[in-house]
């Protein structure tokens, strides 16, 4: 009897404790750990016993039932503590006591004796870290190793499926439930064990995206979800085709959504056998200077030259994309343009008819003006194949060597062999700077013109219009 | 075991006495090696041998050395010649013993001269003895004392210290004069007494002499006398009539210099003038092909070319006077530009009618179109002819403004410029070269900016590379701690942009010494900087406008290295920082869009020369402009990356009030509102919007002139264009800028132009297959394997190696040989005699026992 005193003991003082909070955390840890052993034992028990009678030993056992509820309620309330260690605290306390419950059920279950699952308990964990307030990120990441277990791992997906519709409806100008939400998700699909999951798991999860996707997402989700969806969403659906409402779409947003969405549709076009028309219309739409400048260059990029790689395109098609990069390229940086020249250069060499592009021996002596009509939206009357690439001709006198150099292919033949952009995708500006930065150099040219003063050269513009002061 | 050695030295003895041409044709000497083939034209050293000789030869040069060194193997002592020059072999015999004579007679002049009678060294001074001099000037009688003393010397010797030995010997001499055993006494006394005789003959004759010189001098100046009348007026008349009495003198010195002034004159000025012109091409010649090394071969930049060729000629007069004296140099050039300065201001007090529009146009507000007109001007002749005068007139703007502050306090007290020369020199004259930063910050702070540089160049001269080793290194590290001074002045709150102007020379000519360490640091200081902005973009997608030191830095960039190189260790990363920062950072605020704006202009100057293209420069222009578009949504022209069509900051150099325009002048905007803008009304703000938006439209207009020959030139500035016929407010901005406005319209052209389609460059036609022969360069005969000159060579050291190898094993086996046989011949001559002294012993006892036997014999008998 004393055994079981102290642990009830400490239970009975819960409430009263919170005088610091990592004394609390380490209280919370504690006494979890310390009731589990007596849920072990001693609740399974206090089932058994009938309402009717009650003798000292069946009022303790519902004494501690009291507790233990108490217990899950405070640390639910703590899984939004502002303390990280008390929430994680929290956070493992309860998977402890949902493993317990599910080992040592606390209610009866002769109706079905393989289900014993604490859903309800799971339930109001998911609730917790689908919070509306505050970023749980870390407590999700945390969360990672438990979504592990196959059974919870379903369990959490059909409850967040549940939790979804109430949050968005709710509150829809926050961006912290998304956030939340997206994350868990995103966990749920790292977890290794993924590639055996059955049939039923496969249709939880396709449900909970599905349900997920129907809102309307903030801009920065869209792109989250777009990110990861080909590589880590798709695979894992039971049918992928069930996405094509939400890629078209996502498709004519436009700018870099809609470059993001590409990759998604691609893998349909692909796979699924999607028939997208005019798809190679809104490609060319999809080209403006901006795609030089934002973050996804390098996949879109890496894309494209997958999209144009077929031999089949129609000369006026691939040229007009030539023409249009290369009218674009009079806006780039030089990482981008060190994809782009290598890019038009293996569309000339897929296409040799576009060769008149950079080389049209007939009209040698016949001056023209540039044909091309950039606004053109269509690519079929953009005049693009009666045009020439001066802009590439004027990217010869790049301030940048590589580009300069790589500009210059253009007044020679081609080389028959392709050149791989795929390494130079990821390249930025920094490891540009240090191809010169690194290389050996025995002699460093200088500027023989003695400087005398910090605005005083002979080329002054700086001097011009700023003074020192 | 002995005998062949004996043999061969016997041989050698014949071989000694006979000469070269009897021993080679001696056939018992001479070994003939046979050839295997008969090349020809082939020269063989070694068809004959002759192994005797070479055999005598290489035991002698064994027995000298090796032979030597055994013998004196395990012994301590040593024998030193240690006469004069013994072990000098660059010195002739006959030196050695003139020397070795002359040091035995200083020895003995060292010594007491008691016993030297006869020998009477005679001092010398400029070739006459000094005893003749002394007796030119002093008194007979002196002399003769002196004389006396030496001459009693030896008898005062005698008399005085009782003479020892030497007295007897005389009383000895006397007693037996005649006897023979004497005679060399005798001799010795003779010989005494001739000396003494012919002493006094001489000094008689000295004497006579010397009357006789007195006398004459006693003639010559009474002669003198009746000269030295005459001499006066002679000298008087040579005077002017110098030309009649040198005539001839004078002609033969004319005609003397000239010939060898004329030739040097002549020659030094060609001398010079072909160095500056081998400078001039070398420069040129290493710029283009530098240039030709990455861009077209058909370089028709005519522009490019005449700038360039302006530049050199028009700089290196400059160059020059620099390389000559780095720190004079700069003085120099201070003094002359203050000296312009000064011009200018007087030309300014006379008349002024010239200079209204350049130099009032500063100080007052009201002739801001002339101004204008006066700068545009400029610029036309930038373009057209040099960029020097446009540059100078600015300097000399600047400079006004520099003088006439110091002028004025000039004016006002002159004592204070003393007082200050007085602190100037208190500064001590040598400075140690700072270990560290903040050595060096110790150094200079709390001096005023001159003396800042005047301690730099004071470092910089203590520690000037030629006075000591380590030198070098440590004016290597001046420079990193000078430019990361320069960092931390840019950085201060109130930037101390004037104290950075005055050691920007400091700067330039420590990197002129040392390119390699400068173009390090400079590497390391936008490495940096890169890498910094590179991370914040990977983390946020965005990154801060550099702060002013990094902008400073890349002006320095600019002054201290070319930027119109094809490739270049600093200029080109330089350039792509300037890209990144052009293209990430978000333009917020006011001090961005000035820190933007100091990027562009760094931009335009770095390609003023080579016209290379900017995208991001035309970007970004393009974008300050769209700042200052009231209208939201502009459809047919769109801005990139660091702009946003529309914004919050959108709308950041639109004018508040368009009154505001009025009453702007045009002024440079101070480099401090990279940190901080510091109007504070509504007023002062649309100031400074204004100046901004005409400093960009000026960039602008330099773009378009720039860029004129890019083949799209349309197409990169059409959307300017736009932008300024259809959006910008220019009806609410000052006149200055209609025009500005007005002039780039008129650059862009409406219509496009016209262009050739792009045809593939001319291949040169392949030469057919030569069947010539090819040639290969044979170093060495015999068989070489390696096709690669690098490999012939390799492989021509191998064999050489090998030979040598061969031949010190052979050396070595030879030594150890001789070695051996002069160890043995050793034992066996010790043997030898310790058997005869043996036999010796045996044979002296067998006499004496024979004699005893006798003896025994006799007695029994």
């Amino acid at each position: 009897m004393s055994s079981f005193c102290k642990p009830s003991d400490r239970a009975e003082h819960l409430p009263l404790w919170s005088s610091s909070v990592m004394s609390k955390c380490h209280k919370c840890v504690y006494i979890g750990l310390s009731l589990i052993p007596v849920l072990e034992t001693d609740l399974k028990k206090c089932f058994l016993i009938s309402v009717g009678d009650r003798d000292a030993d069946e009022k303790y056992h519902i004494f501690v039932r009291h507790r233990y509820n108490d217990c899950v309620e405070l640390l639910l309330e703590n899984t939004s503590h502002e303390v990280f260690q008390v929430k994680e605290a929290a956070l493992c306390t309860l998977m402890k006591f949902a493993a317990a419950e599910g080992k040592h059920p606390l209610q009866k279950q002769e109706w079905s004796e393989h289900f014993n699952f604490p859903i309800e308990l799971i339930l109001a964990v998911v609730r917790c870290l689908l919070s509306e307030t505050e970023d749980m990120a870390l407590l999700i990441s945390r969360f990672q190793e438990f979504l592990e277990m196959d059974d919870v791992r379903y369990y959490v997906m059909s409850s967040i499926r549940d939790n979804i519709a109430k949050i968005m409806d709710k509150n829809k100008q926050f961006v912290n439930p998304f956030e939340n939400c997206l994350d868990l998700k995103h966990g749920m699909t790292l977890s290794s064990y993924f590639h055996r999951l059955i049939q039923e798991h496969r249709r939880a999860f396709e449900q909970m995206w599905l349900t997920f996707l129907k809102y309307k997402l903030p801009g920065g989700m869209y792109k989250k979800v777009l990110v990861i969806l080909h590589d880590t969403i798709m695979p894992h659906m039971s049918d992928p085709t069930l996405m094509i409402d939400f890629l078209t779409a996502a498709y004519d947003v436009g700018g870099a959504v809609s470059l993001l969405a590409l990759n998604g549709l691609f893998v349909l076009i692909h796979k699924h056998n999607l028939d997208y028309p005019d798809f190679y219309k809104k490609l060319y739409n999809l080209l403006d200077p901006s795609v030089f400048h934002v973050k996804y260059k390098a996949r879109f990029f890496h894309l494209a030259n997958i999209f144009l790689s077929s031999s089949h395109l129609p000369v006026y098609l691939v040229a007009a994309f030539v023409k249009r990069l290369s009218r674009l390229a009079l806006t780039a940086p030089p990482t981008a343009l060190l994809i782009v020249l290598p890019f038009v250069y293996n569309l000339i060499r897929r296409h040799p008819s576009c060769r008149v592009l950079i080389h049209r021996p007939s009209a040698a002596d016949e001056l023209c003006s540039d044909p091309y009509l950039m606004d053109e939206e269509d690519p079929t009357k953009c005049h693009a194949l009666e045009s020439s690439l001066w802009e590439l001709q004027t990217l010869q006198k790049h301030y940048n060597p590589d580009v300069s150099k790589a500009a210059k292919a253009i007044n020679e033949p081609l080389s028959r062999q392709e050149q791989d952009i795929s390494e130079l995708l990821e390249l930025n500006n920094f490891e540009l700077m240090e191809r010169d930065l690194k290389s050996q150099v025995q002699s460093v040219p200088l500027e023989f013109d003695p400087a005398s003063g910090l605005l005083q050269s002979t080329r002054e513009v700086l001097g011009v219009h700023f003074s020192l002061e | 075991m002995g005998k062949p050695p004996k043999k061969r030295s016997l041989a050698d003895k014949v071989r000694k006495t006979k000469t070269s041409t009897q021993i080679k044709n001696n056939p018992f000497e001479v070994k003939i090696n046979r050839k295997k083939f008969d090349v020809l034209g082939q020269k063989s050293k070694h068809d004959v041998g002759l192994p005797g000789v070479s055999r005598s030869k290489a035991i002698n040069k064994r027995k000298n050395t090796l032979l030597k060194e055994f013998r004196l193997k395990n012994k301590a002592n040593k024998f030193v010649d240690r006469r004069f020059g013994e072990y000098d072999t660059k010195m002739a015999p006959e030196d050695k013993i003139l020397k070795r004579f002359t040091m035995e007679r200083q020895r003995s002049q060292t010594k007491k001269d008691l016993y030297n009678l006869n020998e009477e060294e005679e001092l010398t001074h400029y070739g006459q003895s000094l005893a003749e001099m002394e007796k030119m000037t002093d008194m007979v009688d002196s002399d003769s004392d002196s004389e006396e003393k030496g001459l009693l010397s030896a008898e005062l010797t005698a008399a005085h210290f009782g003479g020892g030995g030497l007295l007897r010997m005389k009383t000895g001499e006397d007693g037996d004069y005649e006897e023979k055993p004497r005679s060399r006494q005798e001799i010795i006394e003779e010989l005494i007494l001739k000396s003494k005789q012919e002493k006094r003959e001489r000094q008689t004759q000295k004497e006579e002499s010397q009357e006789l010189t007195e006398k004459l001098d006693q003639e010559w100046r009474s002669v003198q006398s009746l000269l030295a009348h005459k001499t006066p007026k002679s000298e008087r008349k040579d005077e002017p009539d110098k030309p009649k009495m040198d005539d001839y003198d004078v002609m033969v010195r004319e005609l003397g210099f000239e010939m060898k002034a004329r030739p040097s004159e002549k020659l030094k000025t060609p001398e010079e003038v072909a160095r500056e012109e081998r400078e001039r091409l070398q420069k040129l010649e290493a710029d283009r092909l530098r240039r030709m090394l990455g861009e077209e071969s058909t370089s028709k930049k005519p522009s490019h070319m005449s700038a360039d060729d302006l530049n050199d000629g028009f700089i290196l007069d400059t160059d020059d006077r620099k390389t000559l004296s780095y720190q004079d140099g700069q003085w120099n050039v201070d003094g002359g530009e203050e000296e312009e300065g000064e011009k200018n201001e007087e030309d300014e007090d006379d008349g002024g009618e010239e200079e209204n529009e350049e130099g009032d146009g500063g100080d007052d507000d009201d002739d801001a179109d002339d101004d204008e007109d006066a700068e545009d001007e400029d610029d036309h002749s930038d373009l057209d002819s040099e960029q020097g005068s446009g540059a100078e007139d600015e300097e000399g703007d600047e400079d006004k403004e520099e003088e006439a502050a110091p002028a004025k306090a000039a004016l006002s007290e002159e004592e204070r410029r003393a007082v200050q020369q007085a602190a100037k020199e208190e500064l001590p004259y040598t400075f140690k070269a700072p270990e560290s930063f903040s050595d060096l910050k110790e150094l200079l702070l709390g001096h005023s900016v001159e003396q800042q540089r005047l301690i730099v160049e004071r470092i910089q001269k203590c520690n000037h590379p030629s006075l000591a080793v380590g030198n070098k290194a440590k004016l290597e590290k001046l420079f990193g701690f000078l430019l990361e001074y320069v960092g931390k002045l840019a950085t201060q709150s109130p930037p101390e942009l004037s104290t950075i102007n005055t050691l920007i020379p400091q700067v330039y000519s420590l990197c002129q010494l040392f390119p390699a360490s400068a173009c390090k640091v400079m590497q390391t200081l936008l490495s940096d900087g890169g890498h910094s902005m590179e991370e914040a973009v990977e983390v946020k997608g965005r990154a801060a406008f550099p702060g002013l030191d990094m902008l400073i830095y890349l002006k320095i960039a600019a002054l201290l290295f070319p930027t119109s190189d094809f490739r270049h260790p600093v200029t080109t990363p330089a350039f792509l920082y300037i890209s990144q920062a052009l293209t990430k950072c978000p333009v917020s605020s006011l001090e961005s869009v000035s820190a933007g704006l100091v990027l562009c202009c760094l931009a335009v100057e770095f390609v003023s020369l080579s016209k290379r293209f900017i995208p991001e420069l035309i970007n970004f222009l393009l974008g300050l402009l769209h700042l200052a578009v009231p209208a939201d949504t502009c459809k047919d022209y769109c801005v990139v990356s660091p702009f946003r069509q529309q914004g919050k900051a959108s709308k950041l150099l639109l004018l508040c009030d368009t009154e505001s325009s009025s009453s702007w002048s045009r002024k440079p905007i101070p480099l401090t509102s990279v940190h901080r803008v510091t109007a504070s009304t509504d007023l002062q703000r649309d100031h400074h919007r204004l100046s901004v938006l005409d400093a960009c439209l000026d960039l602008v207009k330099r773009c378009a002139t720039l860029y004129r020959d890019l083949p799209s030139y349309d197409q990169i500035f059409q959307p300017i264009r736009t932008l300024l016929t259809n959006h910008l407010p220019v009806q609410s901005y000052p006149p200055a800028l209609q025009e500005l406005q007005r002039e780039i319209l008129e650059a862009i052209p409406e219509t496009p132009s016209q262009h050739s389609p792009l045809v593939f460059d001319k291949k040169k036609p392949i030469a057919l297959k030569m069947l010539q022969p090819k040639i290969v360069e044979v170093l060495d005969y015999g068989k070489k394997r390696g096709n690669t000159k690098e490999e012939k060579e390799r492989e021509r050291l191998k064999h050489k190696y090998k030979k040598e190898f061969k031949g010190a094993l052979r050396e070595l086996r030879k030594d150890t040989r001789f070695l051996a046989q002069a160890k043995l011949s050793d034992i066996m001559s010790r043997d030898a005699e310790r058997k005869r002294k043996v036999k010796e012993l045996y044979g002296s006892l067998a006499t004496q026992e024979g004699e005893w036997k006798a003896l025994k014999r006799k007695k029994r008998k």
